[in-house]
């Protein structure tokens, strides 16, 4: 008997998740996001979803849809646009709770989520406003030694649970193997050990056999041990970087950005984007860069 | 080449050269701006060439690559979980941006006003807090100014000298350059840039600033610094947008 097949749809994938999940998005700030997985949560009657990533444009959209009752993230940047305009915009209207880390505390709640610990042991965040806005947070002492060069308290960060894990990959097969193509793998492998259950959007399934063929062995990041279900979805990264098989689209990045400076061109954003499905959205993405050029 | 000649860009990017001076075999993090990353390769390239720089990505490159090209042949990898990890090891000299510094060199980039419902929401407190911690820290500031050198910072994301801060290295500015050497540590003028008064850098700061009776000058690039920085590793003049002369 083979592996059993897991490829899904974009609808099935969003259709399986509840309102008031945690869901954890992969990538990182303005790349390798799944994005196509967002929009649909975006189409979707979903709502109070605390949503934890190191956050970029998929914040700003759940944020900008109403769907993120909170954020657990270290930053929210669309690296080439500093600022992300929907989840400042939420934050400065109160509309969304904020779980704010130091990027390595958040790496060690991915990590302790990942390996069923309680905590990891840490001094990133010690004398920052961190401790002061999270007051869950709790310090621990290393019994080995008790002096001043150990520094002595260290930040317990406990784990980043998430009900399920959304991420976006270069190459997957069938069975729900994953595999990275570009330079950084980011955390995806940490969120879909994390998570209760993984769904992985991909660029292209192709067999497993033709795995090795994309990439090194050490590029086969994500198990099917921990992924749920298999989307294929080309350019599902899209506006974001997903090299190598594209870059970012940094016009069209910028578009989104202005689009929110104002009701009224947000509206039109989101009529001419994402008012249909994702074959709609890429259609009209591909119009729009028609009609740039 | 005549040294009188450098721009303003060119004197602050020397000057980020020099926060790495000493610092041998280690990687120099320039996370926040042209500038830096400009002084780090440029250190690299003249006094200091054990440093590990990067190509702005995840990429160590075999040799200092000029701004915005590609990594050439590489000697590392380091993507961005093994940069958290390296923050914890300590072999890493960082330069980080601040929205907002106060006189301790506590920093804010996370939000303007109130945290719970802030007046401005920004970054976010990225990796400030453990760079802080257990990193050298250096800072960059591309606009002086009252609105960023403040009595109080909102939030601190970057810890200062006294809130246990590793090692705060100094400061540059589009005006100077600023250090912690002082009894209680708190900001001090280190150095005015060329053309630049001690009274212009006290006016815009938003706290006393600790100015000694003579404020040096900060060193103009050498002939040979400039060579580099025009012909070799920013020829296409990114550094001049950064800070206009």
């Amino acid at each position: 008997m083979s592996a059993p097949g897991k490829v899904m749809d974009i609808d099935e994938v969003v259709g399986s998740l509840e309102s008031g999940m945690t869901i954890g998005i992969g990538g990182w700030g303005s790349r390798r996001k799944p994005m196509a997985l967002v929009r649909a949560i975006c189409r979707s009657d979903l709502t109070d979803l605390t949503v934890v990533s190191y956050g970029g444009p998929d914040v700003g959209l759940l944020c900008a849809y109403g769907k993120a009752k909170a954020v657990v993230a270290p930053f929210v940047t669309l690296d080439s646009v500093p600022l992300e305009p929907h989840f400042r915009a939420a934050r400065q209207a109160g509309a969304v709770a904020f779980t704010e880390y130091d990027e390595g505390m958040f790496m060690f709640g991915l990590y302790a989520a990942a390996h069923r610990l309680p905590f990891l042991p840490t001094p990133a965040g010690l004398g920052s406003d961190v401790l002061k806005v999270n007051p869950h947070l709790r310090t621990v002492r290393s019994p080995y030694h008790d002096g001043p060069e150990d520094g002595g308290e260290l930040i317990a960060v406990p784990p980043l649970k998430m009900d399920a894990a959304l991420v976006h990959m270069n190459r997957a097969d069938r069975r729900g193997n994953a595999q990275y193509l570009g330079p950084d793998p980011y955390m995806d492998d940490l969120f879909a050990k994390a998570a209760g259950r993984t769904y992985v959007s991909c660029e292209r399934i192709v067999e497993t056999a033709g795995l090795l063929k994309e990439g090194p062995l050490q590029s086969l990041l994500i198990s099917r041990s921990h992924v749920a279900g298999v989307v294929e979805t080309p350019g599902g990264a899209h506006f974001t970087l997903g090299e190598p098989d594209h870059g970012r689209d940094e016009r069209f990045q910028r578009l989104y950005v202005e689009s929110a400076s104002d009701p009224e061109k947000w509206a039109a954003f989101r009529d001419r984007f994402l008012s249909g499905d994702e074959a709609a959205y890429q259609a009209a993405v591909r119009a729009w860069r028609e009609g740039e050029r | 080449m005549s040294t009188g000649t450098a721009t303003r860009a060119e004197v602050c990017a020397a000057a980020c050269a020099d926060l790495f001076r000493g610092d041998g075999e280690i990687v120099a993090a320039a996370v926040s701006g042209m500038v830096p990353a400009l002084g780090a390769r440029l250190a690299r390239l003249t006094f200091e060439p054990g440093l590990l720089t990067t190509d702005g990505g995840p990429l160590l490159t075999a040799e200092p690559v000029p701004l915005g090209a590609p990594a050439g042949d590489v000697e590392g990898w380091l993507p961005f979980r093994d940069h958290l990890w390296l923050v914890l090891n300590g072999r890493r000299h960082v330069v980080l941006g601040a929205s907002q510094m106060d006189r301790y060199g506590n920093s804010n980039i996370s939000c303007i006003g109130d945290w719970e419902r802030p007046r401005s929401q920004l970054l976010g407190v990225r990796g400030a807090p453990g760079n802080t911690k257990v990193n050298t820290t250096s800072y960059w500031i591309p606009k002086h100014s009252r609105r960023v050198f403040t009595e109080k910072v909102d939030f601190v994301s970057g810890i200062g000298q006294d809130r246990g801060a590793h090692d705060l290295r100094a400061v540059v500015t589009n005006l100077a350059v600023l250090d912690f050497a002082t009894p209680d540590r708190r900001l001090r003028l280190r150095s005015a840039h060329p053309g630049v008064s001690a009274e212009e850098i006290a006016e815009s700061t938003g706290f006393d600033l600790v100015i000694p009776g003579e404020v040096p000058e900060t060193r103009v690039p050498t002939g040979e610094e400039l060579r580099i920085m025009r012909e070799v590793l920013d020829p296409r003049g990114l550094r001049e947008r950064e800070v206009p002369s």
